[in-house]
């Protein structure tokens, strides 16, 4: 265990770890001046020799709002699994701007830097209240002994309740998550996202199991979103698709099969051949 | 719709309870112990009053056992191994206070004369001080813990493979005590104290003290440790517990937040074997047995995991069931044991306190796997 | 036995000459079976053992039935003298030592008094005398007995022996002993050509009787010294080679009984994600399966007693398996899910057993005892015996591995649970009966684990107490090997087992198991894959 490791975790000290002296690092900016937030080059990951990325190539422009489609095992999370943390890729660099290099981080370290993740299941502390969610969520010193002392400012519980009533929670607050509805976790899971205040958000299936008014909902949330921040969106949902209305990327064993808008994407002989073909 | 401000850390029937128990520790067992002569109804004997404070001890590390596996859904199967460390620590201390008045009139302790050492060994430098061995009874366990926390949560050792590596830990560390070279007494370990602070060990008020002194750490360890589940700290460790990844990717390093409560859990196991120590007048090897560790985990079972409160009365409950059946029907104890573990999980699954709450609360979330 | 410095003191005294002699009327008395020498049979009953051990060594370069009667007879206190003559007593009657006529057995006889010295001297002799028995069998063992303690002046017993030899073992044997007889010659070189031949030996006495030769003390000569200190070095060498492969077979044999005990964890921690603490007590089980059995056949066969350990095999499996089968239907099942706990239920189903075990058997150690076949043993190198137990215990778990592989691989049953352990949800969807293959995978495991018990009832104690030591080193072959693979286990369990016991013979065996252990968790920081085999896409 290294002393950097060790004055991180402890007393919460991020030394530069390419600073021959050990001075403590700057938090890491993430520098969009090319306009671009999130590059794959070129990424690989196999499993037990199934490739489930081979060779992806994927930019994501800040402030874009971009759809993923693909039929199953076209590694859809694994490209998010990739960009989190979660899988390290066999082969190929991934980087958050121009400098953060992904696949140097911990799962924790990628999130603080501005990544934020949506479970295709939806994922809520289920013992915790809505609020409570929320609240781990936000924002904050996220190290372990900082986190002793942590006490809720005003604005900060303010800022908590209007998330509440945005994602349509608002008399839930004290509720358990695990007594929630489906579609209320997911909606719980979007808030708890929108409280990280991510610069890229990985949404996986978003609204698996919500109501067409709760779908229409998410839409235009999402849409509100871009902009400011920068959403990947997975689905199967073509309704919900067409009403985000951002390019499209179609992912196909691994790999990048078509790119463009909703009718280009659509009027493609090799997406029709995938989807519809075989 | 604003959430309540934190609630305080105990509510007016807690901190009357908590009252309750002081004053019966530190002024009526006291009281009745001194005041009646032996033989009269309503004298404590020493008995009671020695197994009153090892039961105590047990509380503390009943407690520790809920932080890390209530809390943070991390069941440990070696946590005797910390209560060990602790009691040696402190075993030390009581060995050096013996000075010249062990069998062999020397200054070293009687185990090592009968081994032909000339001299101490570097690691009992120091352990003739009293504050010393104190704090070596609280930085050894939480060293080891750390150390050894460290590998296994930064490799993402979780669930049963946490428990079962934990358990090859302290049965390894048996082992090595076991050892005569090891220099800590062998298979007999330490016995046959004489002092503590220079009052002899067996008259009553010094026993009395160190009851006291029990009661005191274990209403401290239950305050701690409530409060520190009540912090946002807390919050983040259950919701590492239920939903690892989540909280990962919402920015918590699990890695930290386990091993502190890792290490507080450790280190309140010392604190607990080192006012063990003094008080059953014995520390060996066995104290880290495999056995001896699970045991810790079904007084927290039976009590009821995540509560505290439970877990300290699960730890009088199965401990004097122990000493009643030990005397009774010692052969019967084991069968007891065993059924006791199935029982609790198949039935109780949130234990004795579950029992007490179940009726009130109808809307409780789901339980949740640790 | 005569220490070595003595021997060397007397042996010196013998001359040449002497030996030579000896030679050519032992061949006369090859051909005559001529009566031993009156005067010489009375020096036997001399007050004096020097004269005893002088008597002995002469009688014994004359080979022959009435020597090796009149030696054995004193060696069983049965030599008495009375009036003069020295009489071999036999029960109620007595004859004459030298003649062989039979007298009365006198009232004042008197017994010939034979001390430890003396007894040395006779099993060395009748050792010797063995050397010329038709029987193979017996000129090996009495070939084996001089080993290391060849007496001074019997090399030329030895070399005639040697010269009537025709088993090739046998006589490698005898010419080492020769060469051992040849280090008390006078003459330096012949001492110095001992040495050397000495030098090819494995054995410890070998290496004892050279070590005083290279010392000023024990030897004049420096040219001899050399050849002495350069032999003990390269007897060293082998005896630690032989030690170390000893150890590495009782490792093979520890490792696959913890392969036994390994395989059933390892699939009832694939099939169902539980680690079953009462693991160790299902070991237990098919020990004191073996147990049972024995008293069995000890009351109502004893004349196939040594039968009774396969006839037990059924036993231990069924037993185990049953006992396996009711514990997953009565606890497990009801904790599917929660790992943890199961953890904890099946420590209580240990505790139960082991007390079970104390109320049915005691709380002692019960014997059991190898069957006739098992012991003894086959020794592939000088020096380094294989104990049959644990050859066949290293057999049995092979087959019992194969039978597995075959029933994993082959089978329906295996087909269900290979499927249930790679996806419990989709197996059930697909109509894979998953409760029963549950059951039938926990008893399977089980059974496998009481004939483990049954292996190691064979090389430990049996006792209540029993699976609790191995059941920590079945949990670390399982860790080390990942699971859901029969390979990593048998990989694992192996190598556990010779890694534990070649540490063992270096640093002594707590040390040894602290170390493997401190091993594996430093293992499992740099190959977490060990643990967790299966890589892929899954949710936490």
């Amino acid at each position: 265990m290294s002393v950097r490791d060790v004055l991180r975790g402890i007393i919460g000290i991020e030394l530069d770890e390419n600073d021959p002296f050990g001075r403590p690092a700057r938090r890491r900016t993430l520098d969009i001046s090319h306009n671009v937030i999130l590059y794959l080059e070129d990424i690989t990951v196999s499993f037990d020799g199934f490739k489930a990325l081979n060779k992806l190539n994927l930019t994501i422009d800040a402030g874009e709002l971009r759809c993923i489609i693909g039929p199953n095992g076209a590694g859809k999370t694994t490209m998010m699994d990739v960009v989190t943390g979660k899988t390290r890729p066999d082969s190929g660099t991934a980087f958050f701007g121009q400098s953060i290099d992904l696949a140097s981080l911990t799962e924790a370290q990628i999130a603080h830097a501005g990544v934020g993740r949506k479970f295709q299941k939806p994922t809520v502390f289920e013992r915790h209240s809505a609020f409570g969610n929320l609240e781990l969520a936000m924002t904050a010193d996220k190290r372990a002994l900082p986190s002793l002392v942590a006490r809720l400012r005003d604005e900060e519980r303010d800022r908590i309740a209007d998330t509440l009533r945005l994602i349509g929670l608002g008399g839930e607050a004290d509720r358990p998550a695990g007594l929630l509805s489906h579609g209320q976790k997911q909606w719980l899971e979007i808030g708890m996202l929108l409280m990280q205040d991510p610069r890229l958000l990985l949404l996986d299936e978003p609204v698996a199991g919500m109501t067409d008014d709760e779908t229409m909902r998410t839409a235009e949330l999402f849409v509100s979103l871009a902009g400011k921040h920068s959403l990947v969106v997975v689905e199967h949902d073509m309704a919900f698709i067409e009403a985000l209305g951002g390019r499209i990327t179609v992912l196909h064993e691994g790999a990048v099969l078509a790119e463009g808008d909703l009718a280009a994407v659509q009027n493609d002989p090799r997406v029709i051949e995938v989807y519809l073909g075989r | 719709m604003r959430e309540p401000p934190l609630p305080p850390l105990l509510d007016a029937r807690q901190r009357a309870g908590l009252g309750i128990f002081l004053a019966a520790a530190l002024i009526l067992v006291p009281a009745l112990h001194l005041v009646f002569p032996p033989g009269h109804v309503l004298h404590v004997s020493t008995y009671t009053v020695t197994l009153l404070g090892k039961i105590m001890c047990y509380a503390i590390v009943a407690v520790a056992m809920d932080l890390i596996w209530g809390y943070g859904g991390i069941l440990s199967l070696g946590h005797g191994l910390f209560f060990a460390l602790g009691g040696y620590a402190f075993g030390m201390y009581l060995m050096r206070q013996i000075g010249r008045d062990g069998s062999y009139r020397s200054e070293l302790p009687d185990f090592m004369v009968f081994l032909d050492w000339k001299d101490l060994p570097w690691y009992w430098a120091g352990s003739e001080h009293f504050l010393w061995a104190a704090a070596l009874s609280i930085a050894a366990p939480a060293l080891a813990a750390f150390v050894f926390g460290y590998f296994a949560f930064r490799s993402r050792i979780k669930g049963v493979y946490f428990s079962i590596i934990t358990q090859a830990l302290t049965y390894a560390a048996m082992l090595l005590f076991f050892r005569n070279e090891t220099g800590f007494g062998g298979n007999n370990g330490f016995t046959d104290f004489k002092r503590v602070l220079g009052y002899p060990i067996t008259s009553p008020e010094t026993r009395l003290a160190l009851f006291g002194v029990t009661a005191g750490a274990l209403a401290l360890s239950f305050l701690f440790v409530r409060w520190l589940v009540n912090s946002k700290y807390g919050r983040v460790l259950t919701a590492i517990r239920d939903a690892e990844s989540r909280a990962m990717f919402i920015g918590y390093d699990p890695l930290w937040f386990k091993l502190f409560a890792w290490t507080v859990s450790a280190t309140l196991c010392g604190v607990a074997g080192a006012l063990y120590v003094p008080q059953v007048g014995i520390i060996n090897p066995s104290e880290m047995s495999v056995a001896n560790s699970i045991e810790i985990a079904v007084w927290v079972a039976v009590g009821g995991r995540g509560t505290l409160i439970g877990p300290i009365a699960g730890a009088f409950a199965v401990n004097l069931a122990k000493s009643w059946f030990t005397v009774s029907f010692p052969e019967y104890w084991l069968f007891f044991l065993g059924l006791l573990f199935i029982v609790v999980t198949l039935r109780l699954p949130r234990g004795l306190a579950g029992l007490w709450r179940a009726p009130r609360r109808k809307d409780a979330p789901p339980e949740a796997e640790p | 036995m005569m220490p070595v410095a003595d021997f060397y003191s007397s042996s010196l005294k013998v001359p040449m000459l002497k030996s030579l002699l000896a030679v050519s009327s032992f061949v006369c008395a090859l051909a005559a079976h001529a009566a031993p020498d009156a005067a010489l049979v009375r020096r036997l009953a001399d007050a004096d053992s020097g004269v005893k051990v002088a008597a002995i060594r002469e009688l014994a370069r004359t080979p022959g039935p009435d020597v090796l009667r009149l030696l054995e007879a004193m060696s069983e206190g049965r030599l008495a003298l009375a009036g003069g003559a020295v009489l071999i007593v036999d029960g109620g009657s007595a004859f004459d030592a030298a003649t062989g006529a039979a007298v009365k057995a006198p009232e004042n006889a008197e017994a010939v008094t034979v001390n430890n010295r003396i007894r040395g001297e006779l099993g060395n002799a009748l050792a010797a005398l063995g050397l010329f028995d038709p029987d193979p069998a017996v000129r090996l063992a009495s070939a084996r007995k001089l080993q290391g303690k060849a007496a001074a002046g019997m090399e030329a017993v030895l070399s005639s022996a040697l010269a009537r030899e025709s088993d090739p073992r046998i006589k490698d044997l005898l010419a080492l002993t020769r060469a051992q007889a040849h280090l008390s010659s006078a003459d330096p070189a012949v001492r110095r050509a001992a040495v050397r031949a000495l030098s090819g030996s494995s054995s410890p006495a070998v290496r004892g009787l050279l070590l005083p030769l290279t010392g000023k003390d024990g030897e004049a000569d420096a040219r001899v010294r050399q050849a002495a200190i350069s032999a003990v070095k390269s007897i060293d060498g082998r005896l630690a080679l032989t030690e170390n492969l000893g150890r590495a077979f009782s490792g093979l044999s520890l490792g696959s009984i913890l392969l036994l005990g390994a395989l059933g964890l390892a699939v009832i921690y694939g099939v169902m994600g539980v680690i079953n603490m009462a693991h160790g007590e299902l070991l237990m089980i098919g020990a004191y399966s073996a147990y049972a059995m024995q008293t069995v056949f000890r009351n109502h066969f004893p004349e196939a007693i040594d039968w009774y350990l396969p006839a037990a095999i059924p036993l231990a499996f069924f037993s185990a398996a049953a006992t396996g089968a009711l514990m997953e239907r009565t606890v497990i099942r009801w904790l599917y899910g929660r790992a943890l706990e199961t953890l904890l239920a099946t420590w209580g189903l240990s505790l139960i057993l082991i007390q079970a075990a104390r109320a049915l058997f005691g709380a002692q150690n019960v014997e059991v005892a190898n069957p006739g076949w098992m012991s003894g043993g086959v020794e592939i190198l000088p020096n380094l015996l294989l104990p049959w137990n644990r050859v066949i215990i290293i057999g049995f778990a092979l087959c019992v591995l194969l039978l597995m592989w075959a029933l994993m691989n082959r089978t329906r049953l295996g087909m269900f649970v290979r499927a249930v352990t790679q996806n419990r949800a989709m197996a059930g969807c697909v109509g894979v009966p998953t409760a029963r293959v549950d059951t039938l995978a926990f008893a399977l495991g089980a059974g496998v684990a009481g004939l483990g018990g049954l292996a190691l009832s064979q090389i430990s104690n049996v006792g209540p107490d029993m699976g609790q030591s191995y059941i920590v080193d079945a949990f670390m072959v399982v860790v080390l090997g990942g699971v859901g693979q029969l390979a990593g286990a048998v990989w694992a369990a192996l190598g556990l087992g010779v890694v534990t016991k070649l540490l063992e013979g270096w640093s002594g065996a707590v040390i040894a198991k602290i170390v493997v252990l401190a091993f594996i968790i430093v293992f499992i920081q740099k190959r977490p894959q060990g643990l967790f085999a299966l890589k892929g896409r899954f949710a936490d």
